[in-house]
């Protein structure tokens, strides 16, 4: 059996998007040894996916003029570049990390995300944990025909792949990453049929004075706006999809207007024909290591369980730093200053001189990106209505095939009266995703039918995956052979 | 389109084109391919959903390895991909496939 | 909020699989009772076990009696329902690896076989591969036992409670009970965040908790926690037929060592899912991941079936097995507190043994008599042994 431990690290960084990457080099430069664990064959995370850099014939690179914030992030995989050939960071590619664990006093295990890596086992000091977000769903008739797909999903296929997913798009929810994916697809050459916001524009216009706090922002959007202007894109606020058409494929979806809650107006119906089906509430963290190590959470203004840290980004567990979405979705910005400070803050407890005027400017940063975020959640909240979209028969749980009709009566006939209580009763959440796609819903919907609002203790029973992905049994079967000795 | 280097991998019995760095799943999906596995209790279609390597919609045979994720899954030439079937028995160890 | 009208004739502390079975008999003799649950309805062990239904691992005497019991009961009263739970009568299959383990079983079957248990001997390992094809082939042979089953625990309780409350019982969860009420030496309620409820009878059916609340009412109850994992797979297409396990599970199930005790027991369930067990560990009640028990789970299951070898494991759990010096349950009234009654400590097979239990349980709170002695079960035994 090849030798998969990798000993002796001051810092495992779990996670290479924004604020991994930040953390990374910072703490690399400070002189400590890192080992960067990421899923991602290469650096960058969800926010700066960008194709395969092995093939740059085939698939062009994106430029600093046309990608937001790209110019940062070539200058964070230089630093990086430098670091690993001077052999303080090992980049450990293309690694899902499914544990966390004690053992002098950490020990991160790994398996191969796709098939060119081996698992690996790191031993390290200290963790930074900046596993990122992923899109939040809510179900709707006909969301698991082919064609619907998450909205950061069309993002990375046009991003990571050049590849446009369909030809006429409808994309829906809410928040300003659905601007960014219409513009992406329209650039791409698709006709985005509509652009449907649940929320009121309003409510992202309601804050202007944050939003002038945060210029790149303002920036970002606008150049968004201005894409979706040139190609004529429809942007209708106070609209959702309420069913999506086809059988074996996308044919079209019916959308309707609704009202602050999320009701549908009363003739509001319109049917429009296409092949994709963009959808996207904003984004759930992944929690699962940081419940795993047990980190102390608390439920965010956006409704989802995010984990707790102090003012230098310090978990409640000794040794455990979060960085990025995981202390609350904030965007790209927010992540990087975290993960700087978070690296900046490992490197100071593991004995390395501290730099107080650039932990005062992240922890500036981080502060003023947060009230940002916190004003964009509210503007761009799930309306509390939206299970009266769903039918009896709408599927809840995809993996596991459980519909609104079970849930339902999980709770009303069978008194189940939590989410976890649902869950072990009637299986939504227990296939082969662990409930990552439908978890927020469930916990909608028991709310809904209990009348007890979700506490961060259910939410965390949801997010207790002691597997972060899947492992095959004889992967298992190494740890009984004491490899890790 | 700029390359002349288009590939192919086989998906069940037909060649698909794809771009050295791609996915799976982009492959299928920019040949218009939008579902390769069917669920175990409504016998439906499924394909990319979240596209990121969270949901595990799009599980898909690859080289005769099975439930492997098209949209973590490097297109190679000549790589063979096969529809996911929830009733095919497991391969016996040691096997074509082992 | 507090409790009015005429006191129910038993309150019942806990809404696992021995709670919802002793509420279950409990209602359907025409009592009245009311269920206090600090959690949800099966949140602690029954919903982190397996649901087995297993007269294959008991050797004989009393447990053995409670088994048997039960088969009937699951089989005959509860038949009509048994669709609810999921009841699969998938049958056992014991695997022995070594010349030694074969003879070990043998003679545990023929043993089993005059206590009238069906216990069918296989002969080499193309039999065996005959009843579970994708079986290692190194196994030697083994026993083949026909009345083991399975059930869905989650469901299972949450049906029995059903079927309670529709005959007239009130189930209360998220309500945790703070206190036992004495008057004049005798258990008469309990006292919990929203009040005091009082009753005919206190039942303690708190699993590995148990201890912790018969203390309430000053008695000792020496119920511990045996920490077991559980690997769930990927769904795969049926590959596993039977609830199979080797011959080591037997000796371990008896044993009282304290440290990590590993045995394969794999099983399909309806949900394609395959089950991997069994570790048992006493260390309290730490629900963290360990790795060792886990990678030894794996191991000694991929050496059973080696065709799992390259299946996905989507999940793990642990969860606390009430177990007892003596590996019996506590079935009865406390002789020290009249009042207060236990039905708690079956260890791993307390979803096979409920229903026998709460059965004989509410025939002796109703000063009947058993159909099975409950003296060897007596909560206070214990006590007996340390005054002797």
């Amino acid at each position: 059996m090849p030798d998969r431990t990798r000993s002796d690290y001051d810092l495992c960084v779990v996670g290479a998007g924004p604020a991994g990457l930040n953390a990374t080099v910072t703490a690399g430069e400070r002189g400590l040894r890192v080992a960067l664990v990421d899923v991602g064959v290469q650096p960058g995370g969800q926010y700066w996916r960008h194709p395969d850099e092995r093939f740059p014939d085939t698939l062009p690179q994106p430029s600093a003029t046309r990608r937001h914030g790209w110019r940062e992030y070539r200058d964070l995989d230089a630093r990086l570049d430098a670091l690993v050939r001077g052999g303080r960071v090992v980049h450990l590619a293309g690694r899902h990390v499914w544990g966390v664990h004690p053992g002098r006093p950490f020990l991160v295990r790994a398996t191969a995300a796709g098939e060119d890596a081996d698992p690996v086992v790191v031993h390290a000091r200290r963790i930074v944990l900046a596993t990122g977000a992923y899109d939040r769903q809510l179900p709707v008739p006909g969301w698991t025909t082919p064609g619907v797909m998450a909205a950061g999903g069309v993002q990375a296929l046009l991003a990571g792949h050049h590849v446009r997913a369909g030809r006429r798009v409808v994309v829906a929810g809410t928040g300003p990453f659905l601007l960014s994916v219409a513009a992406g697809l329209a650039e791409a050459g698709a006709e985005v049929v509509a652009v449907c916001e649940a929320n009121a524009l309003t409510g992202w216009a309601a804050h202007p004075l944050r939003t002038l706090q945060e210029p790149g922002k303002l920036v970002e959007g606008a150049g968004y706006v201005t894409t979706l202007l040139r190609h004529r894109v429809p942007f209708r606020t106070r609209t959702v999809i309420t069913a999506v058409h086809g059988t074996g494929r996308v044919t079209g979806a019916t959308l309707r207007r609704v009202d602050r809650r999320g009701r549908a107006r009363a003739g509001s119906e319109e049917r429009v024909d296409a092949d994709l089906v963009a959808l996207g509430w904003g984004f759930i963290p992944q929690l699962e290591l940081a419940v795993g190590v047990g980190a102390a959470t608390r439920v965010d203004v956006d409704g989802s369980l995010v984990a707790v840290v102090d003012d230098d980004q310090r978990s409640s567990v000794s040794g455990v730093y979060l960085a990025g979405e995981v202390t609350g979705v904030g965007g790209a910005v927010q992540s990087g200053a975290e993960g700087a400070l978070a690296g900046l803050t490992a490197a100071a407890d593991a004995g390395r001189a501290d730099d107080p005027r650039l932990r005062a400017r992240l922890r500036r940063r981080i502060a003023r990106a947060h009230r940002f975020a916190v004003a964009m959640h509210r503007a761009s909240s799930v309306p509390v209505d939206w299970p009266t979209w769903l039918a009896d028969d709408t599927l809840v749980c995809r993996c596991e095939e459980v519909d609104t009709g079970t849930v339902r009566a999980a709770v009303r006939d069978l008194a189940a009266d939590d989410p976890r209580d649902v869950r072990v009763t009637a299986r939504p959440g227990m296939g082969m995703c662990q409930g990552r796609m439908c978890g927020f819903a469930l916990s909608c919907l028991v709310s809904v039918e209990t009348a007890v609002t979700p506490a961060a203790a259910d939410l965390a029973s949801l997010a207790t995956r002691p597997l972060a992905t899947p492992v095959r049994l004889a992967e298992l079967a190494e740890m009984a052979d004491g490899e890790e000795g | 389109m700029i390359d002349d280097s288009t590939r192919q991998l086989c998906f069940d019995g037909r060649n698909v084109p794809f771009r050295p760095g791609q996915s799976v799943g982009a492959a299928l999906a920019a040949a218009g391919i939008s579902s390769w596995r069917t669920t175990r209790v409504g016998a439906a279609p499924r394909g990319l959903f979240c596209g990121i390597g969270v949901c595990y919609d799009c599980l898909v045979t690859v080289d005769g390895r099975r439930s492997q994720r098209a949209c973590m899954t490097p297109a190679h030439e000549g790589q063979v991909v096969a529809s996911d079937d929830p009733r095919r028995a497991l391969d016996e160890p040691g096997g074509p496939n082992a | 909020m507090t409790f009015r009208g005429p006191a129910p004739d038993a309150v019942i502390v806990g809404a696992g699989m021995l709670g919802a079975a002793v509420a279950y008999f409990a209602a359907a003799a025409g009592m009245s009772v009311i269920v206090v649950e600090r959690g949800s309805i099966a949140s602690g062990t029954t919903s982190r076990c397996e649901g087995n239904l297993l007269l294959s691992d008991k050797e004989v005497g009393p447990e053995l009696e409670l088994a048997h019991y039960s088969q009937y009961v699951w089989r005959g009263e509860l038949a009509e329902h048994a669709d609810l739970w999921e009841f699969e009568a998938k049958g056992g299959l014991v695997a022995a690896a070594s010349e030694a383990q074969r003879a070990g079983l043998d003679a545990l079957a023929e043993h089993q076989r005059s206590l009238g248990i069906r216990a069918e001997p296989v002969e080499g390992p193309a039999a065996l591969r005959e009843i579970e094809p994708a079986i290692a082939p190194h196994l030697l042979g083994g026993v083949y036992y026909p009345e083991d089953a399975q059930v869905q625990p989650v469901l299972a309780a949450h049906h029995l409670l059903r079927l309670a409350r529709e005959r007239g019982a009130e189930v209360r969860t998220h309500l945790p009970v703070t206190g036992i009420r004495i008057v004049g030496g005798r258990a008469v309620g309990v006292n919990t965040p929203d009040g005091a409820i009082d009753a005919g009878a206190v039942v303690v059916c708190a699993g590995p908790w148990s201890g912790d609340v018969a203390r309430l009412a000053g008695v000792d109850l020496p119920i511990r926690p045996r920490r077991g994992f559980v690997l769930v797979t990927e769904p795969i297409p049926v590959t596993i037929r039977h609830k199979v396990y080797s011959a080591e599970y037997v000796e371990n199930v008896a044993s009282s060592d304290s440290g990590l005790q590993v045995s394969p027991v794999v099983e399909g369930t309806p949900s394609g899912t395959v089950l991997i067990g069994s570790s048992r560990e006493r260390v309290g009640f730490d629900a963290g991941f360990s790795a060792e028990a886990v990678g030894r789970i794996a191991s000694a299951a991929a050496r059973l079936f080696p065709v799992l070898a390259d299946v996905q494991v989507m999940r793990t759990y642990s969860g606390f097995r009430p177990y007892s010096p003596d590996h019996l349950p506590v079935i009865g009234e406390d002789a020290r507190m009249p009042g207060l009654w236990h039905a708690a400590g079956h260890e791993g097979a307390g979803i096979g043994l409920s229903v026998g239990t709460g059965r004989l349980l509410v025939q002796a709170m109703r000063h009947a008599t058993p159909d099975v002695s409950l003296l060897p079960f007596r909560p206070h035994r214990f006590a007996d042994a340390d005054a002797a």
